[in-house]
């Protein structure tokens, strides 16, 4: 790295009332690499990547852009200046089109005079968003309505946006968090293309694997510092979660050894039309059954349809040996169903009410007599949970929306708890969430499990799924390909299943 | 190679269809046929005088000033807004421009009380422009006073009936001269059939809104700011100013059916179009734009006003009493809406659907 940084970052801090968010920041990008940003939530990392995008001003520090100081006054004039930033909730119109998303505020307009009175040259908008689309690689086509778009082909429409702008400097959030393996591998081959053009990439996530794959230089920030930076190739795994969390960390995946029950729910040829078929399976008490497999196949709608949010065209569930027929999530509830969804801040939780409330939400019910709710006895129920599950909150009262992902995670986890369910169901219960409140989760889904609770947990973190599950029922497009054992499975054997490369019987 | 047959795959509005299936897909399709449905049931029970030419004027005239506010209503919907006030705006807007032409009222008329030409024109405009002014006060208590929609419009409904009532002193403004009030009278002879002049403008402006929704930088720009405001923000769109100027345009809008209307009755009184706001809306949405924001089209617009419209006409045919017809105005809202969800999410379903062939192939 001989040439000079496109982006330079030196001695920046910033402050918010009680949190010191960065301290004396140094931070570079330079041409044609990757830079992986990593840390825990709260090491800083978002606050960094505000003041770059213009949306937050720094207290103190200097910022060069391409040799010139760099003073972003709103995102916009950010963007501007050639920095692109790609957020996990993206930006975008959901009712307009590719080509209007790509170019907007930028819409070419026709000649003469239509043109100055804002008529918009369609034709030439859609001509010239096909050409980042084909840099993306995407069969998007300018003309899709974003709506229809999966979340893959909305993040390909976000990167043709940026270079619309000329950006050259790319920050990606998280940008694998909703992606499949075989689109992570996409993504991967369009920032190598980006590279090579000499841009300069931000990659910020949690999943260690991908930095290995992807990234030429690692920064890692803790408590708002930066703690360490390395090129990839002096790298480990240990290395960059030890600076992370600031200790060793002996065992990311504390599963622990439980003896395995009788079978406490089975399914049998469950379908539902366009979503999944047949799928028939037994869990355990006291065992995880890990859920691989790609985006879209078939894995979260296989939750929701065992869970009542979707109803099955055909299929049978038992719980304890009993059919039971799951018209909606209230009977889920009744025979014994928890379910932490993938959406945690749209399905999980009521961001605005308070934890408590949130805590306490499926099993009001119970501290109720004539429509009159006991406080105190909820009260003291929902403060049972919170420190049992080591929720770091203020206070009970605390809004759901001012927690870190991994307190509302807990908090998730906790309001089913409180039902006492025989089967618990978690749709990726780590996204989005720092190692630190990862293990936590972890611990917690072993410990629910030695208590004899059927565990079912989606996942598309290999090592996640490797490291926790005790058979691993693995899907491809809605069908189940495989149910692995624990003692023989590798990741090439569960991807080789994933991707349809493999059926079961012949492998 | 791939990528153009991929491309037509997800183009969804495939253009390689034949026109009747295309028909399917387009937005307005559900609500069409309810009003075709409607205009058939009227038929048959009216022996066909539902569709006289003369009757057929007189639903198009009906209509002609709640579809002319609701052009403006449609753009304010689609950046989720709402906008109240218009009912208030028109009565305010059709008693300003009668103030100045009245013979009761007017300073300006000449010595035999007759009014010039270019009086009427300024009359017209400066109603227009206090229309225009409501509305933009609306954008700007919205977007600089950061109030929701809904109560700025809400004051401004209250403060522009009150003004109206206060400056008529209760009383309606007749005496209105021949050349204003040729505008909401006149018929344009369109072969044998006889255009009203509202009806015209109304048709005019339709398609004048729906290019400027459609193909200019600032209808993208509404669809933006509804579909994700923080999305246009951060894309460098001034969200302010666009919310601005479709408020502006939605009083702007309106003030142009309250001064047909007033010159269509030949008066200004200080109740007209009381409700017409609820109208507007109704228009709005049964012409399925979303009050979620970022959804809606000026067709769908000027189709829900026909509803209303016809419903109106439709029901006086049969012999409906008047005193009922709320009740059918609500029934039709409810059920238009309704039948275009489920028409939507049949569509949804077919799109849905196509994507999973589309993932399975790749």
């Amino acid at each position: 790295m001989q040439t000079e940084p496109i982006l330079r970052v030196q001695n920046v801090s910033k402050a918010f009332p009680g949190v010191q968010a960065l301290k004396n920041v140094d931070f570079e990008v330079y041409p044609g690499e990757v830079v992986a940003l990593v840390g825990e939530n709260g090491a800083g990392k978002s606050t960094l990547m505000k003041i770059l995008a213009g949306a937050y001003t720094r207290d103190s520090g200097e910022m060069i852009l391409g040799g010139q100081p760099f003073e972003p006054l709103n995102p916009f004039h950010a963007q501007q200046m050639g920095i692109s930033i790609i957020y996990q909730e993206f930006n975008l119109s959901p009712t307009q089109t590719v080509a209007a998303n790509v170019f907007v505020s930028r819409e070419p307009r026709r000649h003469g005079f239509l043109g100055r009175i804002g008529f918009i040259d369609r034709a030439l908008m859609e001509r010239e968003a096909q050409k980042y689309l084909d840099i993306v690689k995407t069969q998007v086509s300018p003309r899709a309505i974003i709506r229809t778009l999966s979340v893959a082909e909305r993040q390909q429409v976000e990167i043709a946006k940026a270079l619309a702008v000329d950006a050259r400097v790319i920050i990606m959030d998280e940008p694998t968090s909703a992606l499949g393996a075989d689109e992570t591998q996409s993504l991967f081959s369009v920032i190598r293309d980006l590279k090579a053009q000499g841009r300069g990439i931000v990659f910020i996530t949690h999943r260690m694997e991908e930095i290995f794959a992807i990234a030429d230089r690692v920064i890692v920030f803790r408590d708002g510092e930066r703690v360490g930076e390395m090129p990839i190739a002096n790298a480990t795994t240990d290395r960059i979660i030890s600076l992370m969390v600031g200790r060793e960390v002996e065992n990311i995946f504390p599963k622990q050894v439980v003896e395995i029950g009788d079978v406490v729910m089975e399914v049998r040829g469950l379908t539902a039309y366009g979503m999944v078929q047949d799928v028939s399976f037994d869990l355990r008490r006291g065992e995880i059954l890990g859920v691989a497999g790609l985006v879209g196949a078939g894995r979260t709608e296989t939750a929701q349809l065992l869970f009542g949010a979707v109803q099955p065209d055909s299929g049978e569930i038992f719980i304890d040996g009993q059919q039971v027929g799951i018209g909606s999530p209230e009977t889920a509830m009744q025979v014994g169903l928890g379910l932490v969804p993938e959406d945690r801040a749209n399905q999980g939780l009521v961001l605005m009410l308070s934890v408590r409330e949130n805590i306490t939400m499926p099993t009001l019910r119970r501290f109720t007599t004539a429509g009159w709710v006991d406080r105190p006895a909820v009260e003291k129920h929902a403060q049972e949970y919170v420190d049992k599950l080591n929720v770091r909150t203020p206070s009970l009262h605390q809004r759901a929306v001012f927690l870190s992902g991994g307190n509302q995670q807990k908090i998730v986890v906790a309001k089913w708890l409180m039902s006492n369910p025989k089967v618990l169901i978690l749709d990726e219960p780590t996204r989005g969430i720092d190692v630190g409140a990862k293990a936590e989760i972890h611990a917690l889904m072993s410990e629910l499990a030695k208590t004899g609770m059927g565990i079912i947990m989606i996942s598309s973190e290999m090592p996640e799924i490797l490291g926790m599950s005790d058979r691993i029922m693995v899907m491809h497009e809605g069908r189940v390909a495989a149910i692995l054992d624990r003692k023989d499975v590798t990741q090439e054997k569960i991807m080789a299943y994933a991707t349809g490369h493999a059926v079961e019987g012949v492998h | 190679m791939s990528q153009i047959t991929a491309q037509k795959a997800s183009d969804g509005a495939a253009s390689h269809l034949p026109w009747y299936r295309r028909l399917f897909r387009v937005q307005e399709f559900g609500i069409l046929l309810v009003l075709i449905a409607m205009i058939l049931i009227f038929s048959v029970m009216t022996d066909g005088r539902f569709l006289t030419p003369v009757n057929i004027q007189n639903i198009l005239l009906n209509f002609s000033w709640t579809a002319i506010a609701a052009f403006g209503a449609t753009m304010v919907i689609i950046t989720a807004g709402i906008d109240l006030s218009a009912g208030s705006v028109m009565a305010l807007t059709g008693l300003a421009t009668a103030m100045m032409l009245s013979r009761d009222h007017s300073p300006f008329l000449g010595p035999n009380g007759e009014a010039s030409v270019p009086l009427v024109i300024i009359a017209i405009v400066v109603g227009l422009a206090i229309g225009a002014l409501c509305g933009s006060i609306n954008g700007i208590l919205i977007t600089k006073a950061r109030l929701p929609p809904f109560i700025a419009t809400l004051g401004m409904m209250q403060i522009a009936r009150g003004i109206t009532y206060g400056w008529a002193q209760g009383w309606p403004v007749q005496n209105l001269p021949q050349n204003f009030m040729v505008l909401g009278r006149h018929n344009i002879p369109v072969g044998t059939f006889n255009l009203p002049f509202p009806s015209l403008l109304m048709l005019l402006l339709a398609v004048m809104a729906w290019l400027f929704l459609t193909r200019t930088v600032w209808g993208y720009h509404i669809f933006a700011v509804g579909g994700n405001i923080q999305a246009a923000r951060l894309s460098g769109i001034n969200t302010s100013r666009v919310r601005i100027m479709v408020y502006t345009l939605a009083g702007l809008l309106a003030g142009a059916g309250g001064i047909l209307l007033s010159a269509r009755l030949g008066v200004a009184a200080p109740t007209a179009a009381q409700g017409y706001e609820l109208d507007v809306i109704a228009a709005v949405v049964v012409g399925g734009t979303s009050t979620v924001g970022g959804e809606g089209s000026i067709l769908g617009t000027v189709i829900g006003a026909a509803i209303m419209g016809a419903l109106r006409t439709g029901l006086n045919l049969v012999g409906v009493q008047a005193y009922w017809l709320p009740a059918a105005q609500g029934a039709i809202i409810i059920g238009a809406i309704t039948l275009d969800q489920w028409f939507r999410r049949r569509q949804g379903q077919r799109g849905g659907l196509s994507r999973l062939f589309r993932r399975r192939s790749a």
